[in-house]
Formats: C-alpha cells, sequence, structure tokens
C-alpha cells in the first residue's frame, strides 16, 4: 500500500448543543483512501460527530481539517469547494421525495457542472448501475424498498465523484443480505475509485469487515477512548468498555 | 521521449483525447490520453463507430491508457458507451490496458439489475390518458363522499361517548383556530365595514339618506359578509393547516400507524379538529359580525356626521334577530366544511414533500369554492322559506 496520508484531521474538536457537551476533545487522522469507522453506542454522539465533520454542526471548539486546509476557518467559497469534494449519504436516505432517482442523482450534477442532459443522464445510469440500481431511474423514492433508497443515496452522494464518502448508519434497518452488499460496495468503491470512506455505524459485521482505521467514541466519559484497526482493538484492547462494545457486551472472557 | 514529469503536467491540463490505431491485422488499438473529468468535453465515439462497422474483419479491441492523467465517471461512461457498441458488433474487449479499477467498476456497473423494472417504456395515448384521469376523478369523488359520510357516522358515535380522542388536543386545536385567529379577523372585518360603508355612503348620500348606512353595513355583515369572510379567512389558514399537518403524518405513515393500533384517525384526528371549527366559528363570526360594524360606525360618525347613538339606534332597529341567525348558522356550515375538505385532503396525501404542498393548496381551493357554493345555495334556501 501507498505510504498514509492524512486526508481529514480533526484537532481538539468539541461539539455541544448549548451548554450540552456531546463529545469533547477529539483527535484523531483519516488517511486518504482508507474506510474510517465511527463506532459507539446509541446516543453517544457519533452523527453529531459526522455532522460536525461535514460542516452541519459548527464546532465548540477544534479543528477540522481538510488536506491542511481548517474548513471551519475558510471563507464561503473555499468551503463550498471543500464541500464539493465529498458526498454525504443520510441516514434515512434523504432523497428528495418529489423527483425521481433519476433527478435525484442528476440534480448535483446539473448545478455543479456545465454538462447536457444526454451525457447527465448517461451518468445517472451510470451511478444507479454502480449500486445496482440499473433500470430504476424513473421510481420515487418512495416507490422503491428501504434499502434500496439507501443504495440510491450512496449513489447521490457519488454524483460528483467525491474524494470523500461519509456515510451515516449505511446498515441500519437493512437485511444481513443488503447490509453485506452495501458493505461490499464501500469496499469496492475503496479500492476502485482510492476514495476515503468515513462510515458512522455500530454494526459489528461491518465494522469488522470494512475497517481500516476507527475512533470509540465513549457516551459516560463524551470522548474517544480509543483508536485504531478494530481487529487489533479486539486483540489488544485492554479497556473494559471497549471490549465489551466489541464482543457485543460478552465481555473480556471471549477473546 | 520527453521527461515524464513535464508530460504529466501537461496532460494535467489536457482535455480527454482519443486516437485510433490499428495493432494487428484484426484487433484495434483505442489510444486514450488527457484528464478525463466531467467538466471537459469528450471526444466523440463517432469515428470508433465507424470503423468498427466497415471494418468486418475486427474480433478485438485493446486499450493503452498510459497518457491518462486522471479519471472519473466520465470515462466509465465513455467506456460503457464503447461496450456498448461492441457488444453490437460482437467484438471482445480487452480491458487490460484500461488504469486500475475501471474494469472492476465496469463489471459491477454492467451487472444484471436485480429487478426487471418495466418502467421504462410507458407511452400512453391521448385517450388513454384521458380515460384515466376520468376514471381518477370518479374515483376521487367517491373517496370524498366515502369521507363525508364516515365523519358523519363519527360525528353521531360522538354523541353516544364511543369516541376516541384526547381532549387536550380539542383545547389545543380551539385556541390554534379561535383566539389565534383573532388579530386577523379583526383587520378584515374592519376593513370590510369600513369598505363597505364607504361604497355605500357615496350612493346613498346622492339622496340625503347617509343614515341607512348603518343598514347596508349592519344587514350585510351580520347576515352573510361576516360569515363569508371568517370562513374564507379560516380556510386560508386552518384549512391549509389541517392538510399540511395530516399530510405530513401520511408521509411519515403516522396514519398508518394509528390504524394498526385500532385507533380510526377519523376519530382521534378528523373529529377534535371539525368539532373545534364548528365550535369556533360562530364565535368568530359573531365576533366579525361586531367589527365589521365598527367599522361601517366608524365612517358613519367620522365621514358623515352621523351621531353615535343615532348610528346604533338605526343599526338595532335595522338588524333582525333572523339575521344573526342566519348568519351563525352559514358560519358553522363553513366549519364543517372548512374542517372536513382541509382533513380530506391531507388524509388523501400522497408520500412525497409536493404531494404535502398540493394538499394544502388544494384544501384551501375546495374549501372557498365550497363555502361560495354553501353560500349561494343557504341565500337561495331563505329566499324560498322567506326568512
Amino acid at each position: 500500500m501507498a505510504a498514509k496520508k492524512a486526508h481529514i484531521t480533526v484537532k481538539d474538536l468539541t461539539l455541544a448543543y448549548g451548554s450540552y457537551v456531546v463529545q469533547h476533545d477529539l483527535n484523531f487522522t483519516i488517511n486518504r483512501g482508507e474506510v474510517f469507522i465511527i463506532m459507539g453506542g446509541s446516543g453517544c454522539g457519533k452523527s453529531t460527530v459526522m455532522h460536525g465533520l461535514t460542516g452541519l454542526k459548527a464546532p465548540a471548539t477544534g479543528q477540522v481539517f481538510y488536506d491542511d486546509v481548517s474548513f471551519y476557518e475558510s471563507g464561503p467559497e473555499e468551503k463550498e469547494r471543500i464541500r464539493q469534494n465529498f458526498g454525504v449519504m443520510f441516514q434515512s436516505g434523504a432523497l428528495w421525495s418529489s423527483m425521481t432517482l433519476a433527478e435525484n442523482v442528476g440534480l448535483p450534477l446539473e448545478q455543479y457542472t456545465s454538462l447536457n442532459r444526454s451525457q447527465i443522464q448517461k451518468l445517472v445510469a451510470l451511478k444507479l448501475a454502480l449500486v445496482g440500481l440499473g433500470g430504476f431511474e424513473e421510481f420515487y423514492p418512495s416507490e422503491i424498498s428501504g434499502g434500496m433508497q439507501k443504495r440510491a443515496g450512496v449513489a447521490r452522494a457519488m454524483a460528483l465523484d467525491p474524494d470523500i464518502l461519509f456515510f451515516d448508519e449505511p446498515s441500519a434497518g437493512l437485511d444481513p443480505v443488503s447490509a453485506r452488499r452495501l458493505d461490499d460496495l464501500i469496499l469496492e468503491l475503496r479500492d476502485s475509485l482510492k476514495t476515503t470512506m468515513v462510515v458512522v455505524t455500530h454494526e459489528l459485521s461491518s465494522i469488522f469487515a470494512i475497517a481500516d482505521n476507527s475512533v470509540f467514541l465513549d457516551p459516560e466519559t463524551k470522548t474517544m477512548i480509543a483508536q485504531g484497526d478494530p481487529k487489533k482493538l479486539l486483540a489488544e484492547s485492554k479497556d473494559p468498555k471497549v471490549l465489551n462494545f466489541l464482543t457485543r457486551g460478552e465481555g473480556n472472557n471471549k477473546k | 521521449m520527453k521527461k515524464k514529469i513535464t508530460l504529466q503536467t501537461l496532460a494535467d491540463s489536457m482535455p480527454p483525447e482519443m486516437s485510433i490505431s490499428r495493432s494487428t491485422p484484426n484487433a484495434l488499438l483505442v489510444r486514450l490520453s488527457g484528464n478525463w473529468h466531467i467538466d471537459q468535453p469528450m471526444p466523440s465515439i463517432d469515428e470508433l463507430e465507424k470503423r468498427l462497422k466497415s471494418e468486418s474483419k475486427l474480433q478485438k479491441i485493446s486499450f493503452d491508457t498510459l497518457q491518462v492523467a486522471g479519471w472519473d465517471s466520465s470515462l466509465l461512461t465513455f467506456l460503457i458507451d464503447i461496450s456498448r457498441l461492441c457488444n453490437q458488433q460482437k467484438i471482445s474487449i480487452d480491458s487490460a490496458g484500461l488504469p486500475d479499477g475501471v474494469p472492476q467498476l465496469l463489471s459491477i456497473a454492467a451487472a444484471v439489475p436485480e429487478k426487471d423494472t418495466g418502467k421504462a417504456a410507458k407511452h400512453e395515448s391521448f385517450l388513454t390518458r384521458v380515460g384515466e384521469s376520468a376514471a381518477v376523478s370518479f374515483q376521487s369523488a367517491a373517496d370524498m363522499l366515502g369521507f363525508i359520510g364516515e365523519a358523519f357516522v363519527t360525528f353521531i358515535k360522538m354523541f353516544g361517548g364511543k369516541t376516541r380522542f384526547r381532549s387536550y388536543d380539542l383545547v389545543l386545536l380551539i385556541r390554534q383556530c379561535g383566539a389565534d385567529a383573532l388579530p386577523i379577523v379583526t383587520l378584515i372585518s374592519l376593513l370590510v365595514g369600513l369598505i363597505l360603508a364607504f361604497v355605500g355612503a357615496v350612493q346613498l348620500a346622492m339622496f340625503g339618506a347617509q343614515i341607512y348606512v348603518a343598514n347596508l353595513v349592519g344587514i350585510a355583515m351580520v347576515r352573510v359578509l361576516g360569515a363569508v369572510m371568517t370562513g374564507i379567512i379560516m380556510a386560508g389558514r386552518t384549512g391549509a393547516a389541517f392538510a399540511a399537518q395530516l399530510g405530513t403524518m401520511q408521509v411519515n405513515e403516522e396514519l398508518d400507524a394509528l390504524e394498526v393500533m385500532g385507533i380510526s384517525p377519523m376519530e382521534f384526528l378528523v373529529l377534535p379538529r371539525m368539532l373545534a371549527l364548528i365550535l369556533m366559528m360562530p364565535l368568530l363570526c359573531l365576533y366579525a359580525d361586531l367589527m365589521g360594524v365598527l367599522g361601517g360606525l366608524i365612517v358613519g360618525v367620522t365621514m358623515l356626521d352621523i351621531n353615535l347613538m343615532e348610528y346604533y339606534n338605526q343599526s338595532i332597529s335595522a338588524v333582525r334577530l333572523n339575521d344573526l341567525f342566519i348568519g351563525l348558522f352559514h358560519s358553522a356550515v363553513f366549519g364543517v366544511l372548512v374542517a372536513l375538505t382541509g382533513c380530506l385532503r391531507g388524509v388523501q396525501c400522497g408520500r412525497s414533500a409536493s404531494a404535502v404542498g398540493q394538499a394544502a393548496t388544494s384544501a384551501v381551493v375546495t374549501g372557498i369554492v365550497s363555502i361560495t357554493v354553501a353560500t349561494a345555495i343557504i341565500t337561495v334556501l331563505c329566499n324560498v322559506l322567506g326568512i
């Protein structure tokens, strides 16, 4: 593998709603082309941290750097440029319900490129085919299943060929086979497009299947208590909380 | 040959290009270069198409992509087009020369979709569309009748004490469509009273009969206009709100959640809304009547030099109790209509954001249309009955 290069750097990040602190003093680095997992129990602030990374939730203190450029300190144009370099798949898909799948995926292309209609159509067909939804262009989000909506969300996130893809709970609400297919898709996209993947999840099976690196967020101390490859964490970590999570609460006796 | 560095920086700014050459008698070599980015114009594949079709001996296409500086989906769509051409001509593709990852993505994209969607070819004739929309409008008329019937049955059931809704909801709704509507009702009816008095005064002054402005404003406001104005205000304000609220609940499957629990949305959501409007509309109407008369009085006293007591006495003698009751009857009917149309459109709402917008729009339109029609019917009836 090529030398690791930092893509996103998080420095002393603290996220809070008013005086209620969700997570404080986070420090981690996400390298180019790796699958990075943000994990932790329900309600520990995983999604809030992702919103902090994607610019939806301004941090109370701290910085987020994209390729050494501080996101929250840059001007609106610079922010726009950084934003165009990432795609986000939201927890429920968040597809625009009054548009067909083709329009959903095509909208960012219409807005940010000067492509003509037939080129956009081709690109849309390609993106939908990549997530296994070829032929569903004219369907509305309400006409397809939840798993398909999530995959359509991935297709939309990939519309502009972003360098970074964020996934918020990609496998939540999916059957094991569909969840597995989504995991495979994440790995295939990483390998072929060298996209950096940031995945928020608590699904153990997908964590072990796809992770290159991870942070573990703790809801009690409200900060990160472990980071590294989850398989290594399972083998080496001494922290009972981390082990408890990674062994589904079966404790330290089962290693 | 130049050094690779210079070539690379040069290629970064170069648009995507394709050149075709023959490598062996029955194979073509497609050489791609430049920066394949979706913002760059792509080369045309017409030339390739021509050669594929004209040279019958071709069996294979291979690629040389050493000079491709960067690539994204545009290269993939280009290659998909090429592979479609090759499939037509039964020519095989050697993907060895393609950049890392590209063959993999192409194979994912080429995988057969899991289901035949059957939605691609759907061209209907004009007659079919007319027929279908006629069928849809019959269906929606039937739905509307069904809804009204169900609402009526639920309303009757309420007197037997067998309905389930939370009294707290009712109180909240009464506040929302009662007290909260007072400011706008004040403004509108006061102004309507003023306008009526102005317009009437000009005509009546010609006969020196300014004092009859009190009759005009009093009877018009109390008998119809007070009720109609509040009805229209409530259709725009509360009917739209009901439709949007129930529509959003429909989108979020909240109505389905109620239904599976055995709680009828009709009892739980529609009935309290109907009750709140039936109770509040006559009160609002009464208030609007007062405000309208007050508007007329302001014009009468300040512009027409009518004495305050004179105007009051003239109004009292002109407006009969019957007029008041007819006005209140109007408003109770309007309350039912606004609540029903609002809830009906909300329940009928589709499952998308724009459907909620349509539901709110059509609630207001249906509400105002039905108010106008009802006013006409009641007026004719009153005439026939001689009230």
